[in-house]
């Protein structure tokens, strides 16, 4: 089960999600960002994984995708509140190098 | 070797199912007592294995997965997962990190990395046209206590 929540402000469209990542639960959300997206056109978009609890690979593809959206439409993309649990699949997954990710309790000001 | 406890699920291609199948072999392996790292990694390796059946074995249809658990000496788990779906021709190909064809589906290409990583063992067995049978092994640090 996951669930999300979506605001607006300033051009920053924030996505909270809470529960477990995996390909059946990916898609919803995957549609619903990827039409705010286009209507809305935010210069940022935050993936807020402080309450997801488990996630296996469709997360990086969630992450991978919305990166490259993001880039196509001009703006970019920060996953913030990563938990402790879910770093070991986002190491191996080579996200790190696109420097998206901040860890939970991890504070960087937007540019 | 003979196994200290053993279970057996079979349940439909439906992506519903995903979690179904990784919450019940968490479930079965709580009794070896493993910890939150462990048991996330077991969780997430079923998970791979289970969406692969989905996503590619029975990419056009609804076919039957089963899963087998077996516990054994020395703290250790075998996981089997196994299809009756369309097989891999090659599978050092699909094992390939990033290696994928299901990419109108923003599959990340990191399914038998991830099984890889976070087991110790991982052993495919496919026929094209036949199914696919993938095997995990983990063992797990912490000793069963007595009593």
């Amino acid at each position: 089960m996951l669930k999300s929540n979506y605001s607006l402000e300033e051009g920053v469209l924030t996505v909270r999600l809470s529960g477990e990542i995996d390909h059946h639960s990916a898609r919803t959300v995957r549609e619903e960002t990827d039409t705010l997206i286009q209507q809305k056109r935010p210069h940022e978009l935050r993936l807020d994984f402080s309450s997801v609890t488990f996630m296996d690979s469709s997360g990086i593809g969630l992450i991978m995708g919305r990166y490259r959206i993001m880039g196509l439409f001009g703006g970019y993309l920060r996953v913030v509140n990563v938990p402790e649990g879910l770093e070991k699949l986002m190491i191996l997954s080579g996200l790190g190098a696109l420097k998206v990710i901040e860890r939970q309790g991890e504070a960087r000001e937007s540019a | 070797m003979k196994a200290l406890n053993e279970m057996e699920l079979t349940f439909e291609s439906r992506s519903t199912n995903e979690s179904f199948a990784r919450s019940a072999v968490a479930a079965f392996i709580v009794q070896l007592d493993p910890t939150i790292g462990e048991l996330n990694d077991i969780r997430t390796a079923v998970s791979e294995a289970v969406t692969n059946c989905i996503v590619h074995a029975y990419k056009d249809e609804i076919g039957i997965i089963s899963v087998n658990v077996r516990i054994m000496p020395e703290n250790s788990v075998i996981i089997r997962i196994r299809d009756k779906g369309c097989g891999i021709e090659d599978i050092q190909q699909a094992m390939e990190p990033l290696f994928t064809t299901a990419h109108g589906d923003e599959r990340a290409g990191l399914g038998f990395a991830v099984m890889q990583s976070f087991t110790d063992k991982l052993t495919v067995r496919s026929k094209p046209g036949k199914g696919t049978t993938v095997t995990l092994k983990k063992t797990l640090s912490r000793r069963l206590s007595d009593g």
